[in-house]
C-alpha cells in the first residue's frame, strides 16, 4: 500500500496548492514540498528492503479481463529513479519558489508540477507495461502544461505543442509496441515478460514491436532524429527545464530502454539500432551545444548529447556498459539540473541568457560562479567529479565493443570527438559567462542570488563532489540493485576515480585538451555554421504539420458536403462493397429446413405488400397518397404476423399503425403536401440500382436464414413459462418476466424519446398552410358531428378493451404494450374530434407524470425482490379466489406490465396531443371566413 | 413460403432504402417507418416460419419461437418513438429553416 501513496500522492496533492491559492507563496511552498518529503519518508523503509535485495510490490485488481491491474513494483531499477525524482523534485519546489515572480500563478505551477512528479513516479514504479504507458502518456500532458506555464509568450506555446504533438505520437507507437509485447508473452506484468523473452525474440512481430517501442523511448528522450522539441521545450520556466528536461522526464525513454532490456535487447538489432542511433545523437548534440548563444539552448543541446551516450551505452547492452549508463543517469542527472539552476539564477539577477551579452560576471556572482563551476567540471568530465568516472567507463565500454566487426574502432573515435565537444561547451559556458573580459552594461545590475534559491545548486555540486570521491559509499548500493534488476543477475559493482594509466584515460586526456583547441578556434566554427542559418527546426515541424492539417482539410471538405443524401449513399456503397464478397463466399444458400407449402392468400398479401411498397416508394411527391399506401404497407406486415402466428405482433403492429400513420397525417399539416419533380434521371437511376442491390441482399440473407435449420434457446422459455412465470403467453412472459429488464430499458427509450420531443416541439414556429393544397380554405366546421359521435361511444369501449387485453395479456395475446396502444389510440380519436381544448377541461391529465409513473412503477416492481432477498425483477405470483370471477392468477409481473402499460399511454399521448396543440394555437385563416 | 417471405422482405427493403436517399426530409422519414417494417419481418423471420403454432401453452403441439417475437414486439414500439422522433425533427427543421431538403444549401448538391 505504501507504493499507492509514493504514486498517488503528489497526484491528489496536485489540488493542495490549488486548495491554498489565496494563501501566500511560502504556505504554498512548504505545503507542496511536503508532499515529496513524505513520499520520501514513506519510502524509506521500502528502499531499505530493495537495497536489501526484496523486490516490495503493491496490486490491486482494475480490469482484469485485459490483464490491467494497478501494480506497483521497487525494483532497483525504480528505486533509482524514484530517488532522483523525489530527491531532485524537493530541490525544485524550493527553487521555483525564488524563481517565479510575485506575478506568476504559483498555484498552478505547483498543481502541474505535483501532477508530472506523480505520473513520472507512476511510470518507473508500474509493474504493468499497460500502467506504465498510461502514466508515459500523462507525463506527455504535464510537461506540456508546464512548458506552456507563461502561455502568453508564443514560444512557450509553440513549444509545448511540439513537445506534446512528437512525445504523443511516441506513446502512441510504445502502446501499439506494447501491445504486441505483451500479446506475445500473454501477459502485461513485467515478470511474465521477461520471463518470455525468446518467444518474444523469436517472434516475427519481434522487430516491428522493438521499433515501435523505440520511436516511444527516442521521442521521449529526444534521439536523433526526434531532437528538435527539446530545445524549443526550453520556453518553459527554468525549474521545469532543470527537472523535466534534464533530470527526470527526458530519462523516462532511457528507463524505458533499461525496463524492456530483460526482455528486447541482446539481438543484432537491438545492437545496432540503439547503439548507432546514441551515437549519432550524442554527436549531433554535442555539437549543436557548442554552437547556442542562449545558456539554456546550449544546456538543451547538451542534455540530448548526454542522453544520447546513455542511450549508446544501453545498445552496448554489456553488464558494464549498463552500470556505466545508469551511473550516468544519476551523475547526468545532478550535474545538469544544477547547471540548469544557475543558468536560471543568472537569467533572473542579470536580466539575459545570451552569451554574446554576458561576461566578466565572476566579479559580481562569485558564489553563483564557484558552484557553476563545479558541476560544468562534472559534466566536461573532469576529474575528480562524479562526471569523470561515468565518462572513463563510457570510454571504456566504447573501446571494448565489438559490434561494427573490423569497422569497431570508429565507435571510440566518434566518443573521444563526442568528448571533446563536451568539454568546449563546458569552457565556453564558464569563460564567456564568468570570465570573457571586464563587465558590460546588462539589463539589471547583476548580483548573487538570495542564499535558498543558490541552496539546491549547492547540494548538487556537493553531490558531484562526493559522488566523485566516495563512489563506494555513496551510490553503490543503489547500482547495484538497478543495474541487476536490468540484467537480471545479482551484481556487485565496483566503482573507482582512479583506474591507473589506461586508454580511457588517455581518451579523456585527448578530449580535454581537444576540447580547449574546438572553445579557442569557436569563432572559425560559428562562421561555419553561419551558411546553414534559416533552418529552423520549428518552421520545418510547423510545416509539417500545416500540410497534415491541410490535407485532412481538404479530405473532410471532400467527404463532408453537408449532403445526407451523399452520406447515406457512401453509407449503402460500402455496405454493398463490404458484403457482396461475403455472399459469394457461400456455397450453396439453400438450408435444409423443410419449406412450408405457398398457399393463395399468402401470395394475395405478399403481392399487396409489394404493390404498397412499389407505390409508396413512386407516389413519394403526393405524400397523403403516399401516405396512405404505407398505411397499407402496416397493415398487410400486421395481418403477415398474424398468418405467421404471431398474435401478440400483429396486434402491436396494427396499433402502432393508426397511431403513426395520424402522426404523421399531422406532420404533413405543417409540411409541403406535394413537391415537384426535383431529382435529376441519373441520380434516380443510381437511387434504383443501390436500392435494389440493398432488397437483394437483404433477401437472399433472409432466405439462406429462412431454409437453414436451426437450434433455439426458446425452449428453455416455453418449458418453464407456466412453471416459473405462472403464464402461458410465452412473449408477453418474456417481456414482463425472463427478460423484463431489456423491457425496463425499453419503456425508458421510450419515455426519453417522448421527453426528447417535448423538447423539440418547445418554441416551434412550425409552418403552417392557410388552406388546403389546391388552395380552398379551411373548413368552418373544425370537428364534424358524426366523428365527435362516434368517438364518445367507442372511447369506453376501447377503454374495456384495453383493460381486458392488459389483464389476460400473461395468459392470452395482449399485455401492457398492446393496451396501452389501444387505450392512447381511443383517447387520440376523442383530441381528433373534439380538439385539445375540449379534452383538457374533460381529462386533465399530465402525461409526462403518468409517463414518469409508469417506468417508476416498473423500477419498483424489480427493486421490490431485493426486500425478499431475491435479484432484481424477480417475479413472484399466486392464484386467487375473486367472488364472481373466480380463481384468477396475480403476478408481481402484471404490476410491472402495469408499468409498462402507463408509460406506454403517457409517451405516446405526450408526443401525439403536445404535437396536436401545434395546430391549434394561432391557427391562420383566410379572409372572408 | 420461404421464397415468397423473403423476396417480400427484399422488395420492401428496396423501396425504403429508394425513399431514404430522396433529397426531402418527408419520403425520408416516411423511408425510415417502412424500413423498420422490413427489418422487423426480418428479424421475426430469424425464428423462422411456422403456421398456426402461436406460443401460447395449450394451444398447440409445436410452438412458434417466442423469442424473436418478443423481441420485435419491443422493436416495433421502440420504432414509433423513432419515427415520431425524425417526424417532429423534419418539422422544427422546416419551422426553423423554411425548407424540407436535407441537403446544406449551400452545398455542392444541386439535385435534390
Amino acid at each position: 500500500m505504501n507504493l499507492f501513496y509514493i504514486v498517488f500522492a503528489p497526484m491528489i496533492g496536485a489540488l493542495i496548492p490549488l486548495l491554498l491559492r489565496r494563501t501566500s507563496r511560502p504556505v504554498k511552498t512548504i505545503a507542496t514540498i511536503a508532499i515529496p518529503i513524505s513520499c520520501i519518508l514513506v519510502a524509506w523503509p521500502l528502499a531499505q528492503q530493495t537495497l536489501a535485495g526484496d523486490i516490495p510490490t503493491a496490486i490491486q485488481q482494475w480490469l482484469p479481463n485485459i490483464d490491467f491491474d494497478l501494480a506497483f513494483r521497487l525494483d532497483g531499477l525504480s528505486l533509482l529513479f524514484v530517488s532522483l525524482i523525489l530527491g531532485i523534485g524537493v530541490l525544485i519546489v524550493l527553487y521555483a519558489h525564488y524563481y517565479l515572480s510575485s506575478k506568476d500563478n504559483d498555484s498552478r505551477f505547483y498543481a502541474c508540477l505535483l501532477l508530472f512528479m506523480s505520473s513520472m513516479l507512476g511510470i518507473v514504479t508500474a509493474d504493468n507495461v499497460l500502467l506504465m504507458w498510461a502514466f508515459w502518456e500523462l507525463t506527455s500532458i504535464s510537461s506540456f502544461l508546464l512548458i506552456g506555464y507563461w502561455y502568453h509568450q508564443s514560444d512557450a506555446r509553440r513549444g509545448a505543442r511540439m513537445a506534446l504533438a512528437t512525445t504523443g505520437a511516441g506513446g502512441l507507437a510504445l502502446l501499439a509496441g506494447l501491445l504486441i509485447i505483451g500479446h506475445i508473452a500473454g501477459s502485461y506484468q513485467l515478470d511474465a515478460i521477461f520471463a518470455a523473452k525468446d518467444a518474444i525474440q523469436a517472434h516475427s512481430l519481434y522487430i516491428p514491436a522493438l521499433i515501435l517501442v523505440l520511436l516511444g523511448a527516442f521521442t521521449k528522450s529526444a534521439q536523433f532524429p526526434f531532437q528538435f522539441w527539446l530545445p524549443h521545450a526550453m520556453a518553459a520556466p527554468t525549474p521545469v527545464s532543470a527537472y523535466l528536461h534534464s533530470a527526470t522526464m527526458v530519462k523516462a525513454g532511457i528507463f524505458l530502454l533499461a525496463r524492456m532490456h530483460p526482455a528486447l535487447a541482446g539481438t543484432e538489432f537491438w545492437f545496432i539500432t540503439v547503439t548507432l542511433i546514441g551515437l549519432i545523437t550524442m554527436l549531433v548534440g554535442a555539437y549543436f551545444a557548442l554552437l547556442k548563444h542562449d545558456l539554456k539552448g546550449l544546456l538543451a543541446f547538451s542534455t540530448v548529447s548526454h542522453l544520447g551516450l546513455i542511450c549508446m551505452l544501453l545498445g552496448i547492452g554489456s553488464q558494464a556498459a549498463v552500470i556505466a549508463a545508469l551511473f550516468h543517469v544519476i551523475n547526468h542527472a545532478c550535474f545538469k539540473a544544477g547547471l540548469f539552476m544557475t543558468a536560471g539564477i543568472i537569467d533572473h539577477e542579470a536580466g539575459t541568457r545570451d552569451m554574446r551579452k554576458l561576461q566578466g560576471l565572476l566579479k559580481f556572482m562569485p558564489i553563483t560562479a564557484t558552484l557553476a563551476m563545479i558541476v560544468t567540471a562534472s559534466m566536461a568530465g573532469v576529474p575528480p567529479f562524479n562526471g569523470f568516472m561515468s565518462k572513463e567507463l563510457f570510454l571504456d565500454q566504447a573501446l571494448n565493443q565489438h559490434l561494427f566487426g573490423g569497422l569497431s574502432w570508429f565507435v571510440p573515435v566518434l566518443a573521444t570527438v563526442g568528448a571533446a565537444l563536451s568539454v568546449a561547451y563546458s569552457i565556453r559556458f564558464i569563460h564567456d559567462v564568468f570570465f570573457n573580459g571586464g563587465y558590460k552594461e546588462l539589463p539589471k545590475q547583476p548580483h548573487d542570488p538570495p542564499k535558498m534559491m543558490a541552496l539546491p545548486v549547492l547540494i548538487l555540486s556537493l553531490m558531484c563532489i562526493i559522488i566523485g570521491l566516495l563512489p563506494m559509499l555513496t551510490v553503490s548500493g543503489i547500482l547495484n540493485q538497478a543495474v541487476s534488476s536490468v540484467v537480471l543477475d545479482n551484481i556487485t559493482v565496483k566503482l573507482a576515480l582512479w583506474h591507473g594509466f589506461n586508454l580511457p584515460l588517455l581518451m579523456s586526456a585527448v578530449a580535454i585538451v581537444g576540447g580547449i583547441v574546438i572553445y579557442s578556434q569557436r569563432d572559425q566554427l560559428f562562421t561555419f555554421n553561419r551558411q546553414f542559418e534559416g533552418q529552423d527546426a520549428k518552421h520545418n515541424f510547423e510545416r509539417i504539420v500545416q500540410s497534415i492539417c491541410d490535407s485532412a482539410n481538404k479530405l473532410f471538405t471532400y467527404i463532408d458536403t453537408g449532403s445526407l443524401q451523399r452520406y447515406m449513399a457512401l453509407v449503402l456503397i460500402s455496405v454493398i462493397v463490404l458484403v457482396i464478397p461475403q455472399l459469394f463466399e457461400i456455397v450453396t444458400l439453400e438450408g435444409s429446413r423443410e419449406q412450408l407449402p405457398v398457399d393463395f392468400v399468402s401470395i394475395v398479401g405478399a403481392s399487396v405488400l409489394m404493390v404498397a411498397g412499389f407505390a409508396t416508394a413512386v407516389l413519394h411527391r403526393h405524400r397523403f397518397i403516399m401516405l396512405m399506401m404505407l398505411s397499407v404497407v402496416g397493415l398487410v406486415v400486421s395481418i403477415s404476423f398474424a398468418h405467421f402466428s404471431a398474435p401478440d405482433l400483429a396486434m402491436t403492429q396494427l396499433v402502432v399503425e393508426v397511431v403513426s400513420i395520424i402522426l404523421m397525417v399531422l406532420a404533413l399539416f405543417f409540411m409541403p403536401q406535394k413537391t415537384a419533380r426535383a431529382s435529376t434521371g441519373h441520380r434516380v437511376f443510381r437511387d434504383i440500382l443501390i436500392a435494389s442491390l440493398i432488397g437483394g441482399i437483404v433477401a437472399t440473407l433472409n432466405y439462406g436464414i429462412l431454409t437453414s435449420d436451426f437450434e433455439t434457446i426458446s425452449d428453455f422459455f416455453i418449458a418453464n413459462a407456466k412453471t416459473g412465470g405462472g403464464g402461458t403467453n410465452v412473449v408477453n412472459l418474456i417481456l414482463v418476466d425472463f427478460r423484463g429488464f431489456d423491457t425496463l430499458g425499453e419503456i425508458t427509450v421510450l419515455a426519453i424519446a417522448a421527453a426528447g420531443i417535448h423538447k423539440l416541439l418547445n418554441k416551434l414556429k412550425p409552418f403552417m398552410p392557410s388552406s388546403d393544397i389546391d388552395g380552398r380554405p379551411w373548413h368552418r366546421i373544425k370537428h364534424p358531428l358524426m366523428l365527435t359521435n362516434v368517438a364518445n361511444l367507442i372511447l369506453p369501449m376501447a377503454m374495456v378493451v384495453a383493460v381486458y387485453i392488459f389483464l389476460r395479456g400473461h395468459n392470452l395475446p395482449g399485455g401492457g404494450f398492446i393496451a396501452g396502444l389501444i387505450a392512447a389510440s381511443a383517447m387520440i380519436l376523442q383530441y381528433i374530434a373534439n380538439g385539445v381544448d375540449w379534452v383538457k377541461e374533460r381529462f386533465n391529465v399530465n402525461y409526462q407524470s403518468l409517463m414518469s409513473f409508469g417506468v417508476m412503477i416498473a423500477a419498483l416492481t424489480g427493486v421490490g425482490s431485493w426486500f425478499f432477498d431475491r435479484p432484481f425483477l424477480t417475479s413472484w405470483f399466486t392464484y386467487l379466489k375473486w367472488p364472481l370471477v373466480g380463481k384468477f392468477e396475480f403476478a408481481t409481473a402484471l404490476l410491472f406490465d402495469l408499468g409498462v402499460f402507463l408509460t406506454v399511454i403517457g409517451a405516446t399521448m405526450m408526443i401525439l396531443s403536445n404535437f396536436g396543440k401545434m395546430t391549434t394555437r394561432h391557427r391562420p385563416r383566410q379572409e372572408g371566413n | 413460403m420461404e421464397t415468397l417471405f423473403s423476396v417480400t422482405v427484399g422488395v420492401l427493403t428496396a423501396c425504403s432504402v429508394f425513399l431514404i436517399l430522396r433529397g426531402r426530409s418527408f419520403p425520408v422519414v416516411v423511408g425510415i417507418t417502412m424500413l423498420s417494417y422490413a427489418v422487423n419481418l426480418f428479424l421475426f423471420s430469424t425464428g423462422r416460419l411456422t403456421i398456426d403454432g402461436a406460443p401460447i401453452l395449450g394451444t398447440n403441439t409445436e410452438y412458434a419461437d417466442p423469442l424473436p417475437q418478443a423481441l420485435v414486439l419491443t422493436a416495433i414500439v421502440i420504432g414509433f418513438a423513432m419515427t415520431a422522433y425524425s417526424v417532429i425533427l423534419a418539422v422544427r427543421t422546416r419551422g426553423e429553416i423554411g425548407t424540407d431538403e436535407v441537403n446544406e444549401q449551400d452545398s455542392g448538391e444541386s439535385s435534390r
